[in-house]
């Protein structure tokens, strides 16, 4: 535990990738095979089921803090209204865990894999007060720095500003593995063990050749005027679908569907792994947008949310939320790579593909676009009604380059919804940012009453999120652990990008993406915005 | 009833029967200052009263010219037949508590204190009472600090590792009282110290009252080709933000202070690297305090006092809230915690 908590210090205490991947590197230099899987599996965000739950947990160290009590050197476990002012003060769990509870005696240093697979594991069995008891000595014997790692494995994702990608650089760094192998060795199910750590370093790499992605090409938000771009007959002009980016490959007699957090989501999409594996020819791979589409209509994203995550896609949502992909630009055909010749180029050739190929419904091109900017800017303005973002612009002579490459793939989007919204309830938000009140409910009126309609967490300045807090603390009307209802006084603007009815929100709606656009120092609560306001707004669902 | 010996008015705490406010934060006829933080002592009053080793700090933030009383430790000024003494905070450099006893009934006011040791000023003395007026900045029980001596090593590890990477070490801190408690804890044969203006002013008046602190140079506007790698500078907070700081190549910055206990504060406001060094009390230090003194009553100030209070009252104390219009702005993140 010990080296692993230094790794996570070493992580904990720089902002800098540099440094991380140097404190990941010299890690998996020193731990042994069976704790270095453990960590890869920690590091990129996995953790086991849920054992314990978070609610026992806060009791258990409660009951494990060891308070003094004035006029007496005994202590007294604390009570549970003070382990939640600490939580309310900490803003994390695992953090007030370590702070509350002391260290006794220290045992002898145990490698992780020991905590995780003899004493973590092994607590699904127990009963809740075996639980309890077995916790309490495992804390106790932890110093405060292992305390707060070792809770934070049992409750919650680490979050150390460790990124999949970015430990896949460390490996790569460590092992001199190429980290597309790498990334596709981590995909799908895996079981932490010393027999996986080996493979996943092995150099032996021609497992991973067939179903590897190409790295996807990222747009910009457009900014400046249009018609800083030049001409429009320089650009491919697109409607840009509100969907899921998704890579389509079809080789070696198989069909891989990868998304663009390099997730491999085939499975989620039986219907279109079906038909590229039946029409699509073998060495071809495509880029484009998952889309819920129905009777000649796209659905709202809020659909196509119910598709998400699945392990599997019963017959019955394939009927109700049919998806297709819609296809935009083709990155390798009859085995070859044909991302180096312009988008014009590969257009061209996709356009042949899918006249030969794309024969089945599921299988569709983006349409393109023309116009002078003008007639564009005015068929931009039908973007909503057309369940569209906005349109995608890209450089007709670029070749297609991975990451977010400035100046060849824009996108032009609609200005969000915004309304403005009361500030309910508010608490700490994580990290660096655990300490600041940074994670806000906002109301809309319903009648003369304040309904919860959308939480947000950024769009402000550091300087207004610390001006906001030290509001907050004053202005605490109530607290619920580390949440904190406060006076209905401040109000907000909300962005956010659309709207859904969902019965299991107060109002029977919830909003899309909702953000902070700004803080209305110039309006009044009786100024905010209401629940009817927000209804106009619901898209009509096709039948 | 009688009115209590101290209550506060629209400027402080103050004391009807010896008419003197202490610490308050608007002018007044008489004020008894019990450190020269500028959050306690406020410019603008007739006549100052303050203990004899606080009189260059506040004199430094005050002026020159302001009608300053002082007294020594223990010793008994009377005041409209008040009786006040002022007694060792253990805080910064002549910070003190203030006693005031009247009519049999004694009231002590701490001021900011701590009680761990502290090399540069005078340790903190418990004085007892029968009603306590105490600060609870860190009122909380996740608020243990570690021993002054581990962070000390932290402290110099850091320096050390920087060092040897070809870095320039630069620890915020508040100009007085944290700086030279931060310089007390340096080991000088790692590299040179470097201070900036606002430290270097203060760390004078420290040596001058005999204080020992390693060797200083002062890190000047003017000079800006000097090769500081390897070297410790010490630094306001508000140097951080300054074109001051751009001098010094390839920096690794950290901040000492209670607040650093936490991991999100640490990250917000640390830089690369936070320590857990305060000038207040933790929490079983204000529990000893709270016990130690015997007194009947505690007033709760700075800080979360509803949860003190709570507290206290839980374990059969009569404690109560001491509003301040104050009262709250600890809540940021004062920089001399």
């Amino acid at each position: 535990m010990e080296r692993f908590t230094q790794l996570y210090a070493a992580l904990d205490e720089t902002t800098s990738t540099n440094r991380k991947v140097k404190a990941m590197v010299n890690y998996f230099d020193e731990a042994p095979p069976e704790d270095a899987c453990w960590s890869v599996y920690f590091l990129s965000g996995r953790r086991p089921k849920r054992l314990l739950s978070s609610r026992a947990m806060r009791r258990w160290a409660a009951a494990a803090a060891e308070l003094e009590q004035i006029g007496s050197d005994q202590t007294a476990p604390m009570p549970e209204w003070m382990f939640e002012a600490c939580y309310g003060e900490v803003g994390d769990l695992a953090e007030t865990i370590s702070l509350v509870v002391p260290t006794e005696e220290r045992g002898a240093p145990r490698p992780l894999h020991y905590w995780v697979e003899e004493r973590l594991l092994p607590m699904r069995a127990m009963e809740e007060d075996e639980q309890q008891a077995e916790m309490t000595r495992i804390w106790k014997q932890f110093t405060q720095a292992e305390r707060f790692v070792w809770t934070k494995l049992t409750t919650s994702a680490l979050r150390v500003g460790v990124g999949k990608k970015l430990l896949i650089r460390a490996l790569s760094e460590f092992s001199g593995i190429d980290k597309s192998v790498l990334s596709h060795r981590l995909m799908g199910p895996w079981k932490p063990s010393a027999e996986f750590y080996e493979q996943l370093l092995s150099e032996d790499e021609t497992d991973a050749a067939a179903s590897q992605p190409y790295p996807f090409c990222l747009a910009r938000p457009l900014e400046d005027d249009v018609e800083t771009l030049g001409s429009p007959d320089d650009w491919l002009i697109e409607w840009k679908a509100d969907g899921i980016r998704a890579q389509l490959i079809r080789r070696q007699g198989e069909v891989f569907i990868w998304s663009r957090g390099e997730e491999q989501i085939g499975h989620q999409y039986p219907e279109v792994r079906e038909a590229v594996q039946a029409y699509v020819p073998d060495g071809t791979v495509v880029d484009g947008e998952l889309l819920a589409f129905k009777n000649d209509e796209v659905l709202p994203f809020g659909q196509m949310q119910r598709r998400i995550g699945r392990k599997n896609v019963s017959k019955q949502m394939q009927r109700e939320v049919p998806v297709v992909f819609v296809t935009y630009d083709l990155l390798e055909m009859g085995g070859h790579d044909v991302r180096e010749e312009p988008l014009h180029e590969r257009c061209a050739m996709l356009d042949r593909l899918a006249e030969d190929h794309f024969t089945n419904e599921k299988l569709r091109l983006s349409p393109l676009l023309d116009g002078s900017w003008e007639e564009l800017q005015e068929l931009r303005e039908e973007s909503r009604e057309r369940k569209m973002e906005g349109f995608m612009l890209k450089r007709r002579d670029a070749p297609y380059v991975g990451g977010r490459k400035t100046g060849i793939w824009w996108k032009w989007k609609v200005d969000p919804y915004t309304l403005d919204a009361v500030m309910l309830y508010a608490q700490p938000g994580s990290g660096r940012r655990a300490s600041l009140f940074t994670d806000y409910t906002f109301g809309l009126w319903q009648g003369d009453e304040l309904k919860p309609f959308a939480k947000g967490y950024f769009g402000l300045t550091d300087d207004e999120f610390e001006e906001i807090t030290r509001w907050v603390r004053r202005n605490t009307v109530d607290r619920f652990g580390p949440v904190r209802q406060v006076e209905p006084e401040l109000v907000f603007e909300i962005a956010f990008e659309g709207v859904r009815r969902n019965n299991r929100k107060d109002i029977g709606m919830s909003v899309r993406f909702p953000r902070m656009a700004r803080w209305r120092r110039d309006l009044s609560p009786s100024d905010a915005d209401s629940v009817d306001d927000l209804a106009r707004l619901l898209p009509d669902l096709p039948e | 009833m009688p009115n209590p010996l101290l209550q506060t008015d629209d400027r402080g705490i103050y004391c009807a029967a010896g008419d003197f406010h202490i610490d308050p934060w608007k002018p007044v006829p008489r004020a008894v200052v019990t450190h020269a933080h500028s959050d306690h002592a406020r410019p603008g009053s007739q006549a100052y009263l303050a203990s004899r080793t606080s009189e260059p700090f506040l004199r430094k933030r005050l002026g020159k010219s302001i009608s300053l009383q002082t007294a020594d430790f223990g010793e008994t000024v009377t005041l409209n037949g008040v009786r006040v003494s002022l007694h060792p905070a253990g805080h910064i450099r002549g910070s003190a508590q203030v006693r005031v006893e009247h009519n049999g009934e004694v009231w002590v006011v701490t001021g900011d204190y701590k009680v761990r040791p502290d090399p540069t000023c005078t340790p903190f003395e418990l004085v007892p009472c029968d009603v306590l007026i105490t600060e609870c900045t860190f009122g909380l029980p996740v608020y243990r600090w570690p021993e002054p001596e581990d962070v000390a090593k932290e402290i110099n590890d850091w320096w050390r590792q920087n060092a040897s990477e070809g870095r320039t070490s630069i620890m915020f801190a508040y100009a007085l009282g944290k700086a030279q408690r931060v310089l007390a804890l340096l080991d000088d044969s790692i590299g040179p110290i470097y201070t900036h203006g606002a430290v270097q002013q203060m760390t004078q008046s420290y040596r001058e009252a005999g204080v020992k602190l390693p060797a200083t140079t002062y890190a000047t506007g003017k000079d800006t080709s000097h090769d500081y790698t390897g070297g410790m500078v010490i630094a306001p907070t508000s140097a951080g933000r300054s074109n001051w700081i751009r001098r010094f190549s390839s920096p690794s910055t950290g901040f000492a202070s209670g607040w650093m206990m936490l991991r999100g504060t640490r990250r917000r406001r640390a830089g690369d690297r936070g320590f857990v060094l305060s000038d207040h009390v933790d929490w079983p230090a204000l529990m000893d305090v709270i016990d130690g003194t015997g007194a009947e009553r505690v007033l709760l100030t700075h800080g979360d006092t509803a949860i003190v209070t709570r507290w206290l009252r839980e374990q059969g104390i009569d404690a109560r809230d001491l509003e301040t219009p104050f009262a709250r702005q600890e809540e940021d993140v004062a920089e001399e915690a």
